[in-house]
């Protein structure tokens, strides 16, 4: 099996560290992975503010880099979401409903695919989970308070393998942070609000660091903490499962 | 135009006019006053807890909102022949009916028949359908005199201010600012704000405007095909007490709120306040299937841009709302930005999917103003794909060229270096691609982003770099 490992553009320009994680996690799991080189971004930016139309040339490049592979993983809900409901090409419509069949976000990969059921890491922290609702809703990583229906969370699970973690509650489980792409400016004064609620709730059960499988929800809460003067940090649920940050 | 929200001119209208505020700029408008939003946030989460604390109780309720959504389904497949079928049951009850294709029309309607009556005064409770018509600003100008019975209504009603919310309409006031409306308009001592005292008062206000209103008006929460009867859903019992001391009744009904049957009411009516408020059911849901001896009745049947959405394939499910309003409660932004700031009188997660079929340029902005969580889609009862249709609507909005000219500019030349590792790469190393074009390139004055949170901090190198050498190239 050989996974093409899709990194999103902010995560490969702003935070290599969770891209790294990515990839010496799934090496470490026994997975051939490659990172083509000439991948850039998913067009969600583009899509979700109206542009789908642009998004052309986006999607004949992505098609091009992952078609060929097994699999294709990515630290981050969102793009996953985007690629999975939008990508498509007139083109070549089978490759383009291939890769979406293909894709998977970093952690359903995990359990659903390689079935992970321990994770050689240890993170001896009070950690709380932002549930991003592009990966929650979107594709079902785990239950939604709305629903009525069992409880689950693969990312939960995941980090509930990790030893000496200490997960902590939050009052609104599953509340969106405000980032939501452009969202997170043209809309600034709502998306900081809602970025400083979430992040209060985790600073309230005392939270040391905060985490999640989106990377962008993530940037927005470090921007409105590093502001705040806050301790407090974030990493992105590979760099746990693959035993914290990496130590340069 | 920024004034218009706190101020409250002398006109109930909507708060943007052509070129006016945004729903970015009356949201940055209300987060002015944090204290406010943290009140208004908490209140409506409040709600959206009691509902969530209902719905659980019931192990079948995906089931319910799955047959409620399949009952629509077939009401918007087959709208006109149940439309028939409910007028020619409802005549042969002694009601009569009207057709209205827009608000003129149906305005136009029930000033004609207060006007048969000679009377210049109408009670009206539970429409948001005349909200959205403007009945009330209409009638005002053709000097008839309209009060709203149901608490909210009037405590809107007295602030000349539109309602904020479907089910609650001053959610957006605290109690000490409706003290002092109700000592300014009804002669309440100055300063007391207590809740029961309020509500008693403004009782025995309306206890008057019923005995001496002649013709009531009532919205239609569920119209029934089979028996020609409709059905309103109150709390307060105050639609009841108009419609039953008036000589004429008057209901306005979107053509939307017909169903087929009897039986399917008690799908909906299991659903409707558990969404809205956790509660069971509603306090009062009256049947109305005939006029009293010597009183007349009234159904206006109103389209209003309703068969357009309908002939709109991907927004057709919007008409399945039964306007129980928990997508505004779940909403984060909504709790965030108010009801007002969607300038339109259904606010809200399910108004910004309804208002840009009624006028695409006005409300372009609304259905941007999400973050797609999709938090409505999970709570609507009816299954709503809300968040699905504001993609959809953004891209529509585009193609009509509603999109600021900044905004078109920077979506292309972001587009283009996207498509291109090359230009990517080039992009990225300048100044990292990110903070050269999206999401910061759509505001060139201030950076919004750095407004109330720091930029993330570049790293030496990105991983495409770090991976060339620390990996054998594919
Ligand atoms: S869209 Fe759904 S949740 Fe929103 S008001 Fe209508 S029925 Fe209720």
């Amino acid at each position: 099996m050989t996974v093409g490992l899709f990194i999103p553009c902010y995560v490969d320009q702003f935070y290599p560290g969770a891209a790294i994680a990515t990839l010496q996690l799934l090496e470490k799991l026994g997975v051939n992975v490659v990172y083509p080189a000439n991948q850039t971004c998913c067009g969600q930016p583009m899509a979700n503010s109206g542009f789908e139309h642009l998004t052309g040339g986006c999607n004949e490049l992505f098609i091009k880099n992952f078609a060929e592979f097994d699999y294709i993983v990515a630290p981050s809900g969102s793009c996953v979401l985007h690629i999975k409901h939008h990508i498509h090409d007139e083109k070549q419509p089978e490759k383009a409903a291939s890769v979406s069949h293909k894709i998977y976000e970093l952690t359903s990969f995990l359990t659903d695919v390689l079935k992970v059921t321990s994770l050689p890491a240890k993170f001896p922290h009070k950690v709380g989970m932002h549930q991003s609702c592009h990966g929650q809703r979107g594709l079902h990583l785990s239950q939604m308070t709305e629903l009525v229906a069992p409880y689950y969370s693969k990312p939960g699970s995941l980090l509930n393998m990790v030893e000496g973690i200490e997960l902590i509650e939050l009052n609104r489980a599953d509340e969106c942070c405000g980032f939501g792409g452009t969202f997170c400016v043209a809309e600034e004064a709502v998306s900081v609000k809602m970025g400083k609620d979430r992040v209060a709730d985790h600073l309230k059960h005392g939270a040391e660091y905060i985490t999640g499988v989106d990377m962008s929800c993530l940037m927005h809460m470090e921007g409105i903490l590093n502001r705040q003067g806050s301790k407090v940090k974030i990493l992105h649920i590979a760099e746990i499962l693959n035993g914290g940050p990496l130590n340069p | 135009m920024s004034q218009n929200i706190t101020t409250h001119t002398d006109k109930k209208l909507p708060l943007q006019g052509a070129g006016g505020a945004d729903h970015a700029a009356l949201a940055d408008i209300f987060n002015k006053d944090e204290d406010r939003v943290n009140w208004h946030d908490e209140t409506l989460w409040w709600i959206r807890a009691k509902r969530d604390l209902s719905v659980h109780k019931i192990p079948e309720w995906e089931a319910l909102r799955d047959t409620a959504s399949a009952i629509k389904n077939n009401v918007l497949s087959n709208l006109n022949s149940y439309l028939q079928q409910f007028e020619a049951n409802a005549q042969a009850n002694g009601i009569v009916i009207h057709w209205a294709a827009d608000g003129a029309e149906h305005n136009a309607i029930v000033h004609s028949l207060i006007k048969k009556h000679n009377v210049t005064r109408m009670v009206k409770s539970k429409s948001m359908l005349t909200e959205e018509l403007h009945l009330n600003e209409y009638l005002a100008e053709n000097g008839i005199d309209v009060i709203d019975s149901d608490l909210g209504e009037r405590i809107v009603q007295l602030a000349k201010e539109p309602p904020s919310h479907i089910v609650l309409p001053c959610i957006h006031k605290k109690k000490e600012e409706i003290g002092e409306l109700f000592h300014q308009f009804l002669g309440t001592p100055a300063g007391n704000a207590d809740p029961q005292f309020l509500t008693e008062t403004a009782r025995h206000h309306l206890r008057e405007t019923f005995l001496s209103r002649k013709v009531a008006l009532t919205g239609v929460n569920f119209a029934i095909a089979e028996t020609g009867e409709f059905v309103v859903c109150t709390n307060e019992g105050n639609a009841d007490m108009g419609a039953h001391l008036s000589d004429i009744h008057i209901a306005s009904m979107g053509i939307e709120k017909i169903i087929p049957e009897r039986k399917h009411l008690g799908v909906f009516l299991r659903l409707l306040t558990r969404s809205a408020t956790g509660q069971p059911i509603t306090t009062y849901s009256s049947h109305f299937s005939k006029p009293r001896d010597g009183q007349e009745m009234h159904i206006i049947i109103v389209d209003n841009g309703r068969t357009v959405q309908l002939g709109r394939e991907d927004f057709r499910n919007s008409l399945k709302c039964i306007r129980c309003g928990a997508c505004m409660n779940t909403c984060p932004v909504y709790r965030r930005s108010g009801g007002h700031s969607y300038h339109n009188a259904i606010s809200g997660p399910i108004g910004a999917i309804l208002a840009p079929n009624l006028d695409m340029e006005k409300y372009a902005d609304l259905p941007f103003a999400s973050t797609l969580c999709g938090s409505c889609s999970n709570v609507c009862p009816v299954k709503i794909d809300i968040h699905d249709q504001l993609y959809k609507w953004r891209q529509v909005i585009v193609q009509n060229g509603y999109a600021p000219t900044a905004k078109k500019l920077s979506m292309q030349a972001m587009a283009t270096t996207l498509a291109s590792p090359f230009a990517y790469h080039m992009a990225g190393k300048a100044g990292r691609l990110v903070m050269k074009y999206a999401p910061f390139a759509l505001n060139n004055k201030l950076n919004p982003w750095y407004k109330q949170r720091d930029m993330p901090k570049p790293p030496d190198e990105s991983f495409g770099e770090w991976y060339k050498k620390n990996r054998k190239a594919p």
